[in-house]
């Protein structure tokens, strides 16, 4: 058996009397597309926050190809090849699209002092290009993401996060808002990115979601949240069948 | 920036600086004193452009690194030394002073970062008028001299002029080539996003330490050639007012604009002097300037360098919007 990409082990997380995570674990295995859902106030995004560094956990070890990477601050985990989106838009406004991409990835390679002296794209130009085409915004690289309408934001948000080829990719409900025709073609684009990776690298991901129908067709496994706790953990088929999956959706 | 963007700036670059290198040979003394003076204020509010315009950081605390750059190079020359190791040790303090300023902004931000540098700044000022053995307090230093170079003095106001024009352009240049660098990107990632950027593995905290301290060192640069130019300073123009004014200049040229700065400070140092002079406005050259920046904070707040930008975007909606009507009747939809 291969070893875990990701390893969470026993996340906890209070905010005052209240327990947003109470002891989850779980593994993503390298290459696997992982999902999280649940109802809102269950605790994903408080996971989510703790994993990337954005929030410190109570308690708990988080593990990155077998090394401790609890409490690492964001930064620090990008350099270690973790990529994510945000829940809401988080491109950066008065920026081309181009440039957000390549701006996306120029810290990783070099110090700050050979950065000073880099070409202006870095020698990014012909990775975003490659990105820009598979995302099919060739016709907007050129304009300040700002100006974009919604949905072709959250494309170039989420094209941002593959720029510094991550070995993980945890995607915060990257169809919130999106109308249902381009919920399919962010799903194409992540399965082909998953499957077919574009600089070599095979990334896994973790998607949290809301939308079940996106999930299920999208990811290998699932792990369905619920007050803070793992309910359940398993292939789209057996959460479909899990009955205490249905009841915590469908209400007592 | 857009390539498109850069390429104008850079021919208009290269035109004004044509015009800055004749139009001081038709004028006389006075005119060419304001003219340096402008130049100086527009090395120093470059320098706030980078921290305020690029990187988005609110500093209120920019003529406190002006004053330390003028009182550096006065003070190493009452001592004895020379303008020219004065002036590199007024870019090398600032830049130090900068850094450390810097590390309020990664705490507080927004106004709160604000009130921080304008807190700094009116130490500055206390230390300068307070300070007597150093500074000479309220009395000030006076006769400052002018520097010579290779042998050739620079104390007649042209010759100053035209060697404050050439570090005017050379620093200009460098603050070019940075932000074309992918530095300028990060700058303004940062300022766009930071919580972003930094999810990006981009460094904020030295980003933003580095647009304090390079901004700082900017304004002692100017500080230094300031210092030279009046050849007597008191703590008057270091206040926070001063910082105030500064930050209107960048404002009112366009923050997050390369050649802002050059219109910023030609509205607030050319044009409160042109206005002085007009018979009939000598008395009100003050409300008006008020006014005008009150008018054009309402419809322009992107600054004046910011009217192109504006005039493609109308072209571009109308445009879309053209479109749009074209692409729907050919659907059937009823206009």
């Amino acid at each position: 058996m291969t070893a875990p990409l990701l390893k969470v082990t026993d996340l906890k997380k209070a905010y005052g009397a209240i327990q947003a995570v109470g002891g989850v674990s779980f593994e993503v295995m390298p290459g696997e597309i992982f999902g999280v859902i649940g109802p809102n106030g269950s605790g994903k995004t408080t996971m989510f926050n703790s994993v990337l560094g954005q929030i410190s956990p109570d308690a708990g070890a988080i593990e990155l190809h077998g090394k401790n990477i609890t409490g690492l601050s964001p930064l620090e985990l990008s350099r270690r090849g973790v990529g994510r989106t945000f829940q809401t838009l988080q491109v950066f406004g008065k920026m081309t699209v181009r440039d957000n991409l390549i701006v996306a990835a120029q810290e990783h390679h070099g110090s700050m002092l050979s950065r000073m002296f880099a070409p202006s794209d870095s020698g990014l130009g012909a990775k975003a290009d490659a990105l820009i085409d598979q995302f099919r915004i060739r016709h907007v690289a050129g304009s300040l993401a700002g100006t974009l309408s919604y949905g072709q934001q959250k494309l170039v948000d989420i094209a941002m996060a593959f720029m510094a080829e991550p070995d993980l990719v945890l995607l915060d409900e990257p169809c919130a808002g999106v109308n249902p025709s381009l919920v399919g073609g962010i799903s194409t684009l992540l399965k082909d990115l998953n499957r077919n990776p574009k600089f070599g690298k095979k990334a896994s991901f973790v998607v949290i979601e809301h939308n079940m129908d996106f999930v299920m067709n999208l990811c290998h496994r699932i792990m369905v949240m619920v007050e803070g706790r793992v309910l359940a953990i398993g292939t789209p088929a057996e959460i479909r069948a899990n009955k205490a999956v249905l009841e915590a959706y469908l209400g007592n | 920036m857009t390539p498109f963007k850069s390429k104008t700036s850079l021919v208009l670059i290269v035109l004004a600086a044509l015009l800055m290198f004749v139009t001081p040979q038709f004028l006389k003394n006075y005119g060419i004193y304001l003219l340096t003076y402008w130049l100086i204020f527009i090395i120093a509010t470059m320098g706030l452009n980078l921290t305020i315009g690029y990187a988005g950081q609110k500093s209120l605390g920019h003529a406190a690194f002006f004053g330390i750059g003028a009182y550096t190079v006065a003070i190493l020359m009452k001592a004895g030394f020379s303008f020219w190791l004065g002036l590199p040790a007024a870019a090398l303090i600032c830049f130090v002073v900068g850094l450390i300023l810097g590390f309020p902004a990664l705490r507080v931000q927004a106004i709160y970062l604000a009130f921080a540098t304008l807190g700094f700044n009116t130490a500055v000022w206390l230390v300068m008028r307070n300070e007597e053995w150093l500074t000479g307090g309220t009395f000030g230093i006076n006769n400052i001299a002018r520097p010579s170079l290779f042998g050739y003095s620079l104390e007649g106001n042209l010759p100053y002029y035209y060697f404050v024009l050439a570090v005017a352009l050379g620093t200009s240049a460098l603050l070019w080539g940075l932000l074309r660098s992918p530095w300028g990107k990060a700058f303004t990632a940062l300022r766009d996003n930071p919580i972003r950027a930094e999810s990006l593995g981009i460094d904020i905290r030295n980003y933003t330490l580095l647009s304090f301290a390079i901004g700082a060192a900017y304004a002692g640069v100017a500080g230094a050639l300031f210092a030279s130019l009046v050849q007597f300073i008191e703590p008057g123009p270091f206040a926070v007012s001063a910082s105030i004014m500064m930050y209107l200049m960048v404002v009112v040229g366009g923050a997050g604009y390369f050649l802002g700065p050059i219109v910023g400070a030609a509205v607030g140092v050319v044009l409160p002097e042109w206005l002085r002079d007009v018979p009939g406005v000598a008395n009100w050259y003050l409300p008006m300037f008020g006014a005008a920046v009150v008018l054009l904070m309402i419809w322009l707040p992107d600054g004046l360098l910011s009217i192109p930008d504006r005039l493609r975007a109308k072209r571009e909606a109308r445009d879309a919007s053209l479109a749009r009507t074209l692409a729907a009747s050919k659907l059937g939809a009823k206009p």
